[in-house]
């Protein structure tokens, strides 16, 4: 990547348009970027599970004083330093939630090099549109294997900085409050340092704090600070990447996968359908918060499988969290942990057994 | 308010003195770190920083509530425990227009954020960073720091063996390139210190002793009013000319070290010890270890050196902040995106 920089992004200056900072650990490295995207710059840091678990601290600042920024964590087999050469999708949970309190995290899972890039697109454009940070769940398979890819598409949307305020702005407003609920949506506005304006400025704070972003503990500004930003993440659940989905006529059953899960899945629902006669209907998330289709794809099934590459069946977890109660009964769990990326067969035979065929 | 009575009703940007200050300190009185937030307003005002420039920065701890106290119109941002020094970093490369202003506290800086802090250093990024230094650790009922001297001692009679970190020594050792010690009770000498840094293009490390009037003020203390009064010893007497003020006036170079900052500004040096050499980095850390030995609080301007690349220069950014690049510079043609993908086949 670091190549591609320096042959694309090098301005009319000569100079570099970018930086890239080899940090001392990744605490300082999510600290970097955070304040990168306090700043105003499009930031981000790539880890895996054990430096997803030192970001932690910081990751808990980024949602409540409100700073976008991505961190790709390229998953491989945990707890501890665990099989570090090995693929899995065992850091569903902790980045969903990663830090102390009442804390979450939009998650971005791609399932190809294609969506990688696409999906690069969409979590800083959510990273600023929400001014929160957004995780994307790559995993080793696909952040370190050679893949056959489709061309990337080139982006046609313009690159979307979220509710920031200018000198201008500020101006024509007269006032500004930081963390004021100004447009109901949850999302506030945010002004860079270096805002050439006398009301430009706020503190930014890991502390409680009101609208106006002024040391608080009042339990009417906390409990209003924390009920905005759920509704933040309720909007988000509609302005993240929609689940694809495959319906067949006749199915009974449904599947659902998400990242490098999804290859494994599209070839056992063909065996299943070959050589079971069981067709089989698809849905594969592609991000969180969970989507409302995603509901509907369960609420239209008898049994739903849910494939991944983990032993405690952590998006099974997430979707039982999510789900409303008469839901959940439906889920069932297909979850593989040897550290290699899903085969098909297993997840054939698995869903054969559950299915006592 | 105003540190000197010749100190102008407004600076050059036409701002007055109120134009710099914050909100209401919420600090115990007669607290060290109230003394220096007064000298960065003062120091700011008189060299015409403009305040949306400024972004000020802090960890967690007393001192890193300080910023709160001064420069309301500047962007604040207080970190997580001892990591304000990777924000800073992210802030300064995202807006190399900013000014990065810095507090932290001896815990903040020398133990949870000791690596950071240490890292810091080695980059020489563009920044100010005071340490409010006072040796305990005041908002949770005043335990020993990693500054604390061997043999101070604590109210309740605890005395402190383990050694201290000199952060002086290894902001000197690792790459910043302005160093000095100073003494919030010392308004002349930080004034001045400040103001140079303000000039200063690279990594300023202050480290301010800044009495804790609650924890560490006492009889047995070594980071009190009172010890520092009678163990300062201040390395030279500091004279700061701006660029921006053309004033000639004659010095005598054997007695005088000046120091031309990187904005022209003239940083002038009044020896109090006839061979210390502030441009000596080994100099400077030996003198450090003297002091050290002959328990002397040695202050003033330890270590400057004016031509090193900073961080910046490093990385060859360019002039525009990143921050605020168009995308027709962020975002490269479709023809790029082509070639690339004509490469990967």
């Amino acid at each position: 990547m670091i190549e591609y920089l320096k042959r694309f992004r090098i301005g009319p200056d000569g100079k570099a348009t970018f930086a890239v900072v080899q940090a001392e650990d990744e605490l300082a490295a999510i600290g970097m970027v955070i304040g990168a995207g306090w700043a105003g710059a499009r930031a981000m840091t790539t880890t895996s599970g054990p430096g997803i678990s030192l970001m932690s601290e910081f990751a808990g600042l980024a949602y409540y004083a409100e700073i976008p920024a991505v961190v790709w964590d390229i998953q491989r087999v945990g707890p501890s330093t665990g099989l570090p050469t090995r693929t899995s999708q065992g850091d569903i949970l902790s980045a969903a939630f990663l830090s102390h309190g009442d804390t979450k995290h939009i998650m971005l899972f791609p399932a190809s090099p294609r969506e990688c890039f696409e999906m690069a697109i969409d979590a800083f454009n959510l990273a600023e549109q929400f001014q929160t940070l957004v995780f994307v769940m790559s995993d080793l398979d696909l952040g370190m294997n050679n893949w056959m890819s489709e061309p990337f598409a080139y982006p046609e949307q313009p690159i979307a900085r979220g509710k920031v305020l200018g000198k201008e702005d500020l101006t024509r407003r007269g006032s500004f409050a930081r963390y004021k609920d100004v447009d109901g949506d949850g999302i506030p506005y945010r002004t860079l340092p270096g805002t050439d304006h006398p009301a430009a400025a706020y503190f930014t704070r890991g502390s409680g704090h009101n609208a106006q972003a002024q040391y608080s503990e009042r339990p009417e500004d906390y409990e209003g600070n924390m009920e905005r930003l759920q509704r933040k993440f309720e909007r988000a659940r509609s302005a993240v990447p929609s689940p694809s989905i495959d319906r067949q006529p006749n199915a009974s059953i449904g599947l659902i996968g998400f990242g490098t899960s999804h290859w494994a899945v599209q070839e056992a629902r063909d065996q299943l359908r070959s050589e079971y006669g069981l067709e089989t209907d698809y849905l594969r998330i592609r991000a969180f918060p969970l989507n409302h289709e995603i509901a509907d794809f369960v609420r239209a099934h008898e049994r739903v499988y849910v494939i991944e590459q983990n032993r405690d069946a952590q998006m099974l977890s997430l979707l039982r969290i999510e789900l409303d109660g008469e839901l959940v009964p439906k889920l069932r769990s297909v979850a593989r942990l040897d550290g290699l990326p899903v085969d098909a067969r297993s997840v054939t035979d698995e869903i054969v057994a559950l299915e006592g065929k | 308010m105003a540190t000197t009575p010749t100190a102008p009703k407004s600076n050059r940007l036409g701002l007055s003195v109120l134009d710099y200050r914050g909100g209401k300190t919420t600090l115990c009185a007669g607290c060290g770190h109230n003394a220096i937030s007064e000298r960065i307003i003062d120091a700011l005002f008189e060299m015409g920083v403009q305040p949306e420039r400024v972004a000020k920065l802090s960890g967690i701890g007393c001192s890193s509530k300080s910023p709160a106290y001064f420069l309301s119109r500047a962007h604040a941002f207080n970190a997580v425990h001892g990591r304000m020094p990777s924000v800073a970093t992210g802030a300064v490369l995202a807006n190399r227009g900013l000014m990065a202003l810095a507090v932290s506290g001896d815990g903040d800086t020398a133990s949870i954020g000791v690596g950071q802090f240490i890292h810091l250093m080695r980059r020489n990024l563009p920044i100010i960073y005071i340490i409010e230094d006072n040796g305990v650790y005041g908002l949770t009922k005043g335990q020993f720091s990693a500054t604390a001297d061997v043999g101070s001692k604590l109210k309740t009679g605890v005395v402190n063996e383990l050694p201290p970190i000199d952060t002086c020594e290894l902001a000197i050792s690792l790459g910043a390139t302005f160093v000095g010690r100073s003494f919030s009770g010392d308004k002349r000498q930080l004034h001045a210190m400040l103001k140079a840094a303000i000039a200063h293009r690279g990594t300023v490390m202050l480290d301010v002793v800044s009495p804790c009037v609650t924890f560490n003020d006492h009889e047995g203390s070594t980071k009190s009013y009172k010890y520092m009064k009678d163990h300062d010893e201040p390395l030279q007497e500091i004279n700061f000319i701006p660029a921006f003020e053309d004033i000639a006036i004659e010095y005598d170079p054997g007695s005088t070290v000046e120091v031309t900052m990187h904005d022209g500004s003239r940083l002038r040096l009044r020896k109090l010890e006839e061979d210390y050499d502030p441009t000596d980095k080994v100099r400077a850390i030996t003198r450090l270890n003297e002091a050290k030995e002959k328990g002397e609080m040695l202050t003033g301007v330890l270590y400057v050196n004016t031509q090193a690349p900073t961080f910046l220069d490093m990385l060859n950014i360019t002039d525009e902040p990143l921050a605020g690049l168009p995308a027709s510079l962020v975002r490269p043609d479709r023809s790029v995106l082509e070639e690339v993908m004509k490469e990967l086949q």
